[in-house]
């Protein structure tokens, strides 16, 4: 691979824009291809770009007319509304199962680096952000903090989105009071059952590692179409 | 024929992998990358899966789990000596894979080429 093209993937990838690296396996020669662009010194005819472009819409890598076609798609990521305890074991944990993670908490005590090395902390009110940086189809939201105050803001803001996942900490009864404000609010049932709650697999386990095991196990089956069936 | 194509890798990982990649380079760095291109059965890692190689040795990600790694660092090393980039195929039928240890039932097909 030229170390150019090497770039501008990364930039690409920087900038979460799609792209596809098409290989002829045969002399290595490549070319680099978004939605508008085609780089690098590999000739596609108008077939072969239009299949690789099938390919970079599916967001799945594979060939076409004997080429290998390399789709980097954008990133998965959560957005954990509460820099709480489980947030902790959460953060790292979803990292690792491939999620960019970022923790939003307007309170400064709880959202400090300290807490949270690594983590990229937002500290505003998750209303804020939500409307400013709308989540897409690859991001997850859940809420952690137990406090109607910021968690039912963060739910709402999920739901007027086309997150992939928007779940919520917290018990059953919690969950019905929740449902209650969310009518409230004007949100239908159907939007309302976007919702899941409480969030995490049916594991049993009370400790926060526990607790963060069982949601990252939650977000890897819904990321994969096989969602949590809740009674 | 087109191969059905895989399901979506995560971005994370890429972002570890290539920016490992990208550090290596701006450290002037001889590199290569070895990409899964194609597997037939089961196998460990999806297709797309990059295991990153240095000069040195250093390696970063995984194309199989971790039972060809060696074999597949070793042609990255000869890639990254003679640039020439090198199509690698994994598998039951295959005496070496055996050797190195591909007992998951799949074959795995891999490209490596060096980046510069």
């Amino acid at each position: 691979m030229n170390s150019k093209l090497f770039r501008a993937l990364q930039a690409f990838r920087a900038a979460q824009c799609p792209a596809a690296m098409v290989t002829d396996r045969t002399t290595g020669v490549q070319a680099l291809v978004t939605a508008d662009q085609v780089s690098g010194e590999l000739d596609l005819g108008e077939e072969t770009l239009a299949g690789v472009r099938r390919l970079l819409a599916g967001d799945a890598s594979g060939e076409v007319d004997g080429l290998f076609v390399r789709v980097y798609g954008p990133p998965w990521t959560l957005v954990l509304v509460g820099a709480v305890h489980i947030a902790q074991a959460l953060a790292p944990m979803a990292a690792l199962a491939g999620f960019a993670v970022k923790v939003i908490d307007p309170r400064r005590a709880f959202a400090t680096a300290s807490r949270f090395p690594g983590v990229e902390l937002i500290v505003e009110w998750p209303n804020e952000v939500l409307a400013a940086t709308p989540p897409n189809a690859r991001t997850a939201v859940v809420t952690l903090t137990h406090d109607p105050k910021i968690d039912d803001v963060g739910l709402i803001g999920a739901l007027r989105s086309p997150a992939f996942f928007v779940g919520a900490l917290g018990s059953s009864r919690t969950h019905a009071r929740r449902k209650a404000r969310l009518v409230e609010a004007g949100f239908t049932d159907v939007d309302i059952a976007r919702i899941a709650a409480p969030v995490g697999l049916d594991l049993g386990g009370r400790l926060p590692g526990e607790i963060a095991a069982s949601i990252v196990a939650e977000l890897v089956g819904a990321r994969h179409g096989r969602p949590r069936q809740r009674p | 024929m087109n191969l059905p194509p895989s399901a979506p890798l995560s971005g994370a990982d890429d972002d570890a992998i290539l920016g490992q990649l990208a550090a290596w380079l701006d450290e002037g760095r001889d590199v290569a990358l070895a990409t899964v291109t194609k597997i037939w059965g089961s196998a460990p890692l999806p297709v797309g899966s990059h295991l990153a190689v240095e000069a040195g040795g250093a390696f970063v990600g995984s194309v199989s789990g971790g039972c060809i790694e060696g074999a597949v660092i070793s042609s990255a090393l000869e890639t990254i000596a003679d640039g020439k980039p090198r199509s690698l195929e994994f598998g039951v039928s295959d005496e070496q894979a055996w050797q190195v240890g591909l007992a998951c039932g799949g074959t795995i097909g891999i490209f490596v080429e060096r980046v510069r």
